[in-house]
Formats: C-alpha cells, structure tokens, sequence
C-alpha cells in the first residue's frame, strides 16, 4: 500500500474526497443562507430543513410518480423554493420592520414542524434513495476507490457555486440584487419592485438548499433530521466567511469541508469539532469573518 | 409510591378481591412495552413488538386470575432520559407492573435502575448488553432474547474458525457498541486472532465512508460491525458503494436481526454468518406462531426481539397467575421458578439464572443464496444449534451481585 | 416598560409592596402546597425548566441578547453534578454548586467570545459554540456518550436530609428556584440591572454616558449562565440522569420558547411558560414528534402574533392591582 508522509493514500485522498463533498453542501447552503441575508437581513434557520424537503421530494416523486433522480434534480428545487415563498408572503414579510432575531425565531418556529411533520410520517431511520443507474459504480484511480457518485456531487456543486456566482456578479439582474441590498430604498425609488425581489431572492436561496438535498439523498439516505445537524455547521461556517461576499462563502465552505477531511486523517476525535474551534480563532482574531466588511 | 396507596385503597381492592383470591394492587394488570416506534431499531422491535406483547396477553385468555391485562406502549426514541422518565411515570402514576422489550441498551439500563429502585419487573428483550446481567442486574430484572455474550461466541467464533484472522471494529458510540466490540474482541483473541483497531461512530448514522476508508486502511481480513438495525444496514451497503468487499476485506455483522437481511436484500446479504435465538422457518411450531405474528403485521416475519418478548410476556403472565399477587419480587420468585414454554417456539431448554438471564439455544446462522430461497423471508440456513451453557456467559464470571460465590 | 413598574412601586410602596407582598405569597403557597396534587416529579421537572428559562430571560428580557446555546450551560453542569454525586460522593447541596460554578465559569469564556458580535451573528456564534460543547459531551469519556451518566444518587442534604424521599426533594427544588428567583429579582431591579436595560434599549447611549458597555454585558451573562447551570444540575438529581438530550440543541430552542411564550422580560413569564411547555411534553410524550410539531407551532404563533407572551398580557391588568409580575 503506498503511503504519504506515513498515511496511506487511499485514506488521505479518500478522507480529502469526502472532505470535498461535505465541503460542497457547506458552501452550497452557506450560500444560500449569505443570499437570503443580504437582503431580507434574517438568517433563515429553516434552511436546513428545506435542504431535507429537497432530498423528501425526490424520494416521494421517485416512489409515487416516478420522477428519477435528474427529474428530482430539476424539480424538487422548484416544488421547496414555491413552498419557501409562500412562506415567506405569509409569515416572514410580516416581520421586516421588527427587529431581526424574530425573525431568525421564526424560521427556528419553521424547521421544528417542518422537520416533525416528516418524522412523524417518516420516522427517523432514514430512508434509501438509490444512486441513478449512469452514476453508479466507481473508478479505481490506484490510489484511491472513487465512486463516480461522490465525484458528481463535488462537480454539480461547484457548477452551481460559480453559476450563481456570475449571475450576481455579471448580469443586470444580479446589479439590482446588490443595489438592493446595499440600499433597498433607493432601488425601490429608481422604479423597481424591491418586495418581488426580496421574494424571489428567498426563493432562490431556498433552491440551493433543496438542489443540495436532492444531490445528497443518494449518500447519507433521506432522513427528516439530516439538515438539522448539518445547519449549525453552516452557520459556523458563515460565521467565519463573514456575509460580505459571495465568493467567500463559497470559498470558506469547501475549505472548511477538506479542513475536516483533513482532521479525520490526522486526528479522526476533533472531526467533528475542528470547523467550531477554527470559528473560535476567528472570533478572536478577526470578528467580523475572513470576508467579512466591518463589525 | 404515596398516590399508588391510595387509589389501592379505594374500594376496588375490595371487589378484586370477591373475584379472585388473588392481590393484585389495583384491579388491572397493566404491562408497559417500552420500544423504538420511529428510529433506527423500530423494524427489529417497535410496532412488531407490542404486536407479540398483545398476543401472549390474547394467548393467556386476557386475565389473571379473573383480573383484565392491557398492554400499554411507548415510544423512548432510543434515548436513556426519555425511557427513564416514562418508567417512572409508568410506575408512579399509571400503575404499571411490568415494563417489556426495551431495545437500546442506554434506554434498557435506565428504565431498569427505576424498575430496580421500585421493585418492579422489567423484561428486556431488544437490548444487548451483557451489563443487563452483570453490574446492573436486579432481582427483578430479565434479559431474556440474546446478549453480546452469545453474539460473539456464536458469530465470531465461525467467522475466525474460517480463516478470519485479524479484525478492525466499526462501533455504535454506546454502551451496546462497547460491549459488542468487547466480547467479540475476547472470542477473537482466544481463537488466535488479531485486533488491528476500532473507530467508534455516532449513533445514529448515515454517513459510514470515513469510517470505511479508516477501516479500509487498517488493512484488517475483517471489518466486524459493531452496531445494529439501520446502522448495519448502511455500513454494508457503503462498503460495497467503497470497493471495500471488491478488494478482499469482508464485514462481519456482529449484530443482524432477520429484519436487516430483509432489507439489504439476499443478493447483498448472502453468505453472512451471524447468531440468532430464533428463526421463524425452524419447526412447525416456530412457523405456525410466526403465520398469526405475520397476519397481524402485513405479511414481515418477527425478529428474535419479537418472539422474544411474546415469550417473556408470555412467561410473566404465567408467574403473575402463580404467584396471586403482583408483588414484584414475589413474582420474580414464580418466572425463576417456573418451566418455560409457549407456542411461539422460543426458549428451547430455557431456564432462568441468578442473575436475571434467560438461557436458552441460540443458533448459528448462514444467509442464503438467492437461488436457494424458497420463498418470502426464506432466508437463513441453521448451521448449528448452540447450547445454551456454551452460548451465555457463564455464571460463575457473571459480576452480579445476585450470584452467591 | 421595567423601568416604569419599579419607579411606580417607588411612589406608592405601601399599597403596592403589600399587593405584590399577597401575590408572591400566594404563588408561594400553591408552590409549597402543591406536590400533595400533583405529581411531584412533573413539578420538579417544571421548576427546573422554569430556572432555566428565568435565567435564559436575564440575557433575552434584560439585555437584548438572544443566546441560542444556553443548554450548553444547563447540560454540562448536569454532568457535573452528577458526576460529582455518584463518582465523588459529594453531597448534592456540594454538587450542584460545583455545577453552578462550572456554569459561570464556562459562562465567562463563551460570553467573552460571543459579546464581540451583536443581534444575529451573537445567536449564531453561541449556537455554533454550544453544538462544539455538545460534541465534546458526546465523546468525553466521562459523560458516557449516548449512555449519559445514569443512577445518580439523590444522596443526603446537608448530610442529613434524606432526598430519595420525594417530597423533601421537591421542597429543596423548590427552595432553590425560589432562592435564585429572588437573586434574579434584585438583580434586575439594582442599579446594575438599570444599566443592562439602558444597554437593551439604546447601546450607542449607554457608551456615551461612560458605561463599559462590554463588561455588563458580560457579567449578566455569566450570572445568566450560573443560573442555568443550577437548573441543570438540580435536574440531574431530580431525574438521576445526566444525558446528551439537555446540551442538545434543542433544549436551547426550548428555553427560547419557554421564554418568548410566557413573556420576555417578565418575572413570572419564563416559569408560565416552562410550565406550559412541560406539561405539552407531558402530554404528547408517548406521541413521538408530535411535540417537536407544537413547539413549532407556538413559535410561530408567538412570534407573528403573540410577541408579549402570557404574562407580558396580563401584565398591564396586574399592574392596575399594584402587582409587578
């Protein structure tokens, strides 16, 4: 077995690989959390579990339509981010005005009964969801086992990361979103409909997080607490990126996941901590996040 | 203990009494099944298993000595604090008598430090550990389906009788895992073999990759499963997504209920050795209460965890009509005392030990090729009937406090 | 809305004092009187929850910091405690100090690094540092993991007072929240506690008018941390169980709830609201989720439409009566 500074290679790429992956979903959702924050200024606890929903309608269009998982991959975003905005026109609108941790309460109010409702139904042993027939299988690249799947995942991820990118940073559309953010009055002054927008923002930013879901049912099974743990981990990974920028979270995010892989290579005790002590260090040197603008 | 007196005082006392000779302290018996009803073990246990509960109570007509029996049941999510709570509930406000089942070990030896503190029957049926019978054995307290104990002398001893030499552990961070890993690691060094490592994973999991490529490294023949229900279930299946078993290690599950084989599938699953202390395919008895377990339960067949706590809530009832009281103590005197047997085909040469164990033969047990299958749930070949002397631990190393030395 | 029932009960002090001296008195006697009615161990679960949240409130009601991590507080020292109780023999009077010192100790370390950043990121960073001590509990060797410490022993008050009886340890439950109720009263109602809420109301102010602004904050969330971590550690007694459920995540949502639902910023609001709350647990526990769905549901509702809580509702009517609740 060939081996790096003492560890064998199949274990080093093979927790980096995995890294890589956790790293994706960390920056798709930091994303979509940073999005929703620039302009509605609440953090959406319910991210989380909109993240399960997404990996929820794949499975139900899978067992009761039919729907295979690329129909999943197209349509499950759409399907959790309408749910997302009819939540957002009937409850959080109502709180702009108020201070922002009622917000971020009412989304925590959401997650709870979102994440009860499927437990209830589904129970909490998660559910398989077969891995689609072209991506199934793997490569054996010599130093590593690579299922095709996982490396998927990564590449999808990272499509849609700078896809997302470029539309806010490149395109017209993008130019109001930043506008609005930095100044939600005076874009409303210049003619345009700044509620519609914060609305189809939300949307979005709920998208992303059921694509992740859809893209992670294969690996970790459709489980109605699988968001939960992971969205802690997410907002300590915003709370080290900072909300400043776009690129920043997506950056921190898959940085953080190989930091982790890294961990479970060298000192496999402080994987599931090392991402709240690098929060930690950030704090103290840096409060406002690696990205972040000000205090 | 104060509220309980009372509603005992109240005049009911007086018409149980006219109907039957018998004390029984209020004028029902009321036996709790305490189980997983919507995480990782709820198909190995759960619903199944207040199912089996309900008909040994049907089975024994429904009264003790003309006194009705109900079968209450709830949910403790696996989780230490939730059962305690209930027990205690149960016991002090619902006049509970008994509690049944009780998979998850964490969850087992809290409701029996409260059925020890109360003087009340617990029959553990679900959960594995061997600390049920040793450290926290109670005079009242019976585990009675299987232990790691017999896991690991039934399982581990053919897997390093076949060439099985040197192992690496994937365990459920509990005490179940630990004692799993424990015993297994014994069996395995007193045969000659090797123990290359372990990595503990939380539970529940989903995710087994990091762990398997950890394990991968280790270069060890055999991956030894150290967890059970779902957790099973999706190690092996992410072995296989990893090349694990393409590139000659092999898991070995130390823990795998009837239920898991169902779900992984026997193309998956087959070859697997593992050690049960019922198979519903065994006899004509094993098979005719299986069909009525079945009938009630979509057509699944029960697990060992089943038919186990249909016998020991069957053997309860008995010891209950024995004793005329449901002094829980008195009672624990009558189940010791009595023989064991029920129609479910469970407990062959079955006898209670000091230390609250029910000893009874196990089998060893061989997953079937598809091809040799003959229909649904037809899935495992007895390879050999262990007794239960060699499959138990025996009592003399037992560290009850129970066991006179 | 404080500031004003205190000066108002400045003004007035005899009618009002004995008003709110019959008020108190009576919650007092339903406390002492009613174990004989119900069962005592549902009331003692509801005390400690109602410590829990009185002292979640001193941050959220006093300060205008909403910390979303406050079970590390109350989960660690029940490990603590009970750690204490059965490994060292301490007595529990002994152990549930050493709880609450651990508390504020750990208090003064997260508060320090949390009060760096205000509003949505404070809740977030004392999430994050929470789930960190939620693992760190999961793989420490001596909270056994998913086992928890069980068997904890009640042990002997003082040596001599026998709290396996369950009556004499509901009344030291019961004496101990009183106690501390007290202890949040005043301090809410000192000079300090003036300054927290000139800090909640406007901060840029209170820096102006001198106030290091930093270190209030600071010692009323190691006060808010201690306290939790006496709710915690007499809970561990009460139950005899130390277990990952109370530093999970969602007992800080559940102290939040308890909270916003009986009315943040009151005195008698948190205990309200933890007693609502226990009792849907109650109620609904053989029920699987259906409790996580409820808890919802009421966040939700509280928050778009019942943000002063029970008794924030009630308040003006009592005030009328010269009571401050």
């Amino acid at each position: 077995m060939m081996t790096l500074f003492g560890i064998p290679t199949a274990a080093l790429f093979g927790q980096l690989l995995l890294g890589l992956i956790n790293g994706a979903f960390y920056a798709v959702l930091s994303l979509g959390l940073a999005l929703i924050f620039g302009l509605l200024n609440i953090i959406n606890f319910s991210h989380g579990a909109q993240y399960m929903m997404g990996a929820f309608v794949a499975w139900l269009g899978l067992t009761y339509m039919g729907a295979n998982y690329w129909v999943a991959l197209a349509l499950a975003p759409l399907v959790v981010a309408a749910i997302g905005i009819v939540l957002e026109r009937t409850m959080l609108s109502r709180l702009y005005k108020l201070d922002h941790l009622y917000g971020l309460l009412l989304t925590f109010g959401l997650a709870l009964i979102i994440e009860g409702i499927f437990r209830q139904l589904y129970g909490i042993s998660g559910i398989p969801y077969a891995v689609p027939k072209e991506l199934a299988g793997g490569w054996n690249l010599g130093f590593m086992y690579l299922p095709i799947y996982r490396a998927w995942v990564v590449i999808a991820s990272l499509v849609l990361c700078v896809g997302t990118w470029l539309l806010i940073e490149k395109t017209k559309l993008g130019a109001y979103l930043r506008a609005a953010t930095e100044n939600p009055a005076l874009v409303q002054a210049m003619g345009i409909n700044v509620p519609i927008m914060i609305t189809l923002t939300y949307g979005f930013g709920v998208a992303l997080a059921a694509f992740a879901g859809v893209l992670a049912a294969p690996i970790y099974s459709v489980n109605p607490l699988m968001g939960s743990n992971l969205i802690i981990v997410v907002f300590a990974v915003v709370v080290i990126g900072g909300m400043g920028s776009i690129m920043g979270s997506i950056v921190t995010g898959f940085m953080l996941g190989l930091l982790e892989g890294l961990t479970k290579v060298i000192y496999p005790e402080a994987a599931s901590t090392v991402i709240f002590m690098v929060m930690v260090v950030v704090l103290l040197i840096k409060p406002a996040g690696l990205f972040g603008k000000g205090a | 203990m104060l509220k309980k007196a009372l509603i005992g005082a109240v005049a009911l006392t007086a018409l149980t009494a006219a109907q039957a000779q018998a004390q029984y302290s209020d004028s029902k018996i009321k036996i709790g099944v305490l189980t997983d009803l919507s995480g990782t073990y709820s198909d190995l246990a759960g619903k199944g298993a207040i199912v089996a509960a309900q008909m040994a109570v049907e089975d024994f007509g429904g009264k003790v000595n003309g006194v009705p029996v109900e079968i209450v049941s709830a949910d403790h999510q696996n989780k230490a604090d939730i059962a305690s709570s209930i027990a205690r509930k149960w016991y002090d406000a619902e006049q509970v008598d008994a509690i049944a089942e009780l998979v998850t070990t964490a969850a087992a030896i809290a409701v029996r430090e409260v059925s020890k503190e109360k003087g009340k029957i617990d029959l553990v049926s679900g959960a594995a550990s061997t600390a049920l019978t040793n450290a926290k054995c109670s005079p009242t307290g019976f585990h009675w389906t299987y232990d790691t104990a017999a896991l690991a002398n039934g399982t581990a001893n053919a897997v390093v009788k076949n060439g099985g030499k040197s192992w690496y552990f994937l365990t459920a961070d509990y005490a179940f895992g630990h004692d799993l890993q424990a015993q297994t690691e014994r069996v395995v060094k007193a045969n000659g073999g090797e123990i290359k490592g372990a990595v503990r994973h939380p539970f529940p999991n989903s995710d087994f990759s990091s762990f398997l490529l950890q394990a991968q490294a280790s270069g060890a023949q055999i991956i030894g499963l150290a967890n059970a229900g779902a957790d099973t279930i999706n190690a092996i299946k992410q072995a296989k997504e990893f090349g694990i078993t393409q590139g000659g290690q092999s898991l070995a599950g130390m823990l795998v209920f009837i239920t898991d084989v169902h779900s992984l599938g026997l193309e998956t699953a087959q070859g697997m050795m593992m050690t049960t202390g019922y198979y519903w395919n065994r006899d004509d008895e094993t098979r005719a209460w299986s069909k009525r377990w079945s009938a009630k339960m979509d057509g699944k067949m029960p697990s060992m965890v089943h038919a186990g706590t249909y016998s020991s809530v069957m053997h309860y009832l008995k010891a209950l009509a024995a004793a005329k009281t449901d002094d829980g103590m008195k009672v624990a005197d009558q189940m010791r005392a009595l023989p064991i047997k029920d129609v479910s085909g469970f407990a062959i040469n079955g006898k209670i030990r000091a230390d609250g164990r029910m000893v009874h033969d196990m089998y060893l047990a061989q997953v079937k090729k598809p091809a040799d299958s003959k229909g649904a749930w037809d899935y495992y070949n007895i390879v050999r009937t262990i007794p239960g002397d060699d499959a138990y631990q025996p009592l003399a190393d037992s560290k009850c406090d129970l066991v006179k030395k | 809305m404080t500031t004003n029932s205190v000066t108002s009960s400045a003004t007035g002090p005899n009618k009002g004092v004995s008003r709110q001296a019959i008020f108190v008195g009576i919650l007092l006697a339903v406390g002492l009187i009613a174990p004989f009615a119900v069962y005592p161990v549902f009331l003692m679960k509801g005390l400690c929850f109602a410590l829990f949240a009185a002292a979640f409130n001193l941050l959220l009601g006093y300060v205008g910091l909403l910390s979303f991590g406050h079970a590390m507080f109350f989960g660690w020292s029940a490990y603590i405690t009970a750690h204490a109780a059965k490994e060292w023999g301490l007595t529990p009077e002994i152990a549930v100090l050493l709880g609450t010192f651990c508390a504020a100790g750990m208090g003064a370390v997260v508060g320090w690094l949390a009060i760096r950043r205000q509003g949505i990121y404070f809740a977030m960073i004392t999430l994050a540092l929470a789930q960190l001590m939620y693992f760190v509990a999961l793989q420490a060797p001596f909270t056994h993991g998913e086992d928890g410490i069980q068997g904890v022993p009640r042990g002997h008050l003082f040596g001599v007072i026998d709290l396996s009886d369950t009556l004499n340890m509901y009344y030291f439950v019961f004496g101990v929240f009183a106690l501390a109720l007290f202890f949040l009263y005043r301090v809410v109602n000192s000079p300090f506690g003036q300054v927290l809420k000139a800090i909640r109301d406007n901060e840029p102010r209170a820096i102006s008018l001198g106030y290091q602004v930093d270190r209030y904050k600071l010692i009323a969330f190691i006060i808010s941390a201690a306290l939790s971590g006496t709710a915690g550690s007499v809970k561990s007694l009460v139950f005899q169980l130390a277990s990952l459920t109370d530093v999970h995540w969602h007992a800080s949502g559940e102290v939040v709830l308890m909270t916003l639902l009986g009315g943040v910023g009151t005195i008698f609001g948190p205990t309200a609201g933890a007693y609502l709350v226990v009792t849907i647990q109650n109620y609904f526990a053989t029920l699987g989720s259906w409790v996580t769905i409820i808890q919802g549901v009421i966040f939700v509702i509280c928050v778009l439409a019942f943000r002063a809580g029970i008794v924030g509702v009630l308040r003006p009517f009592l005030k009328k009566r010269g009571i401050e609740a």
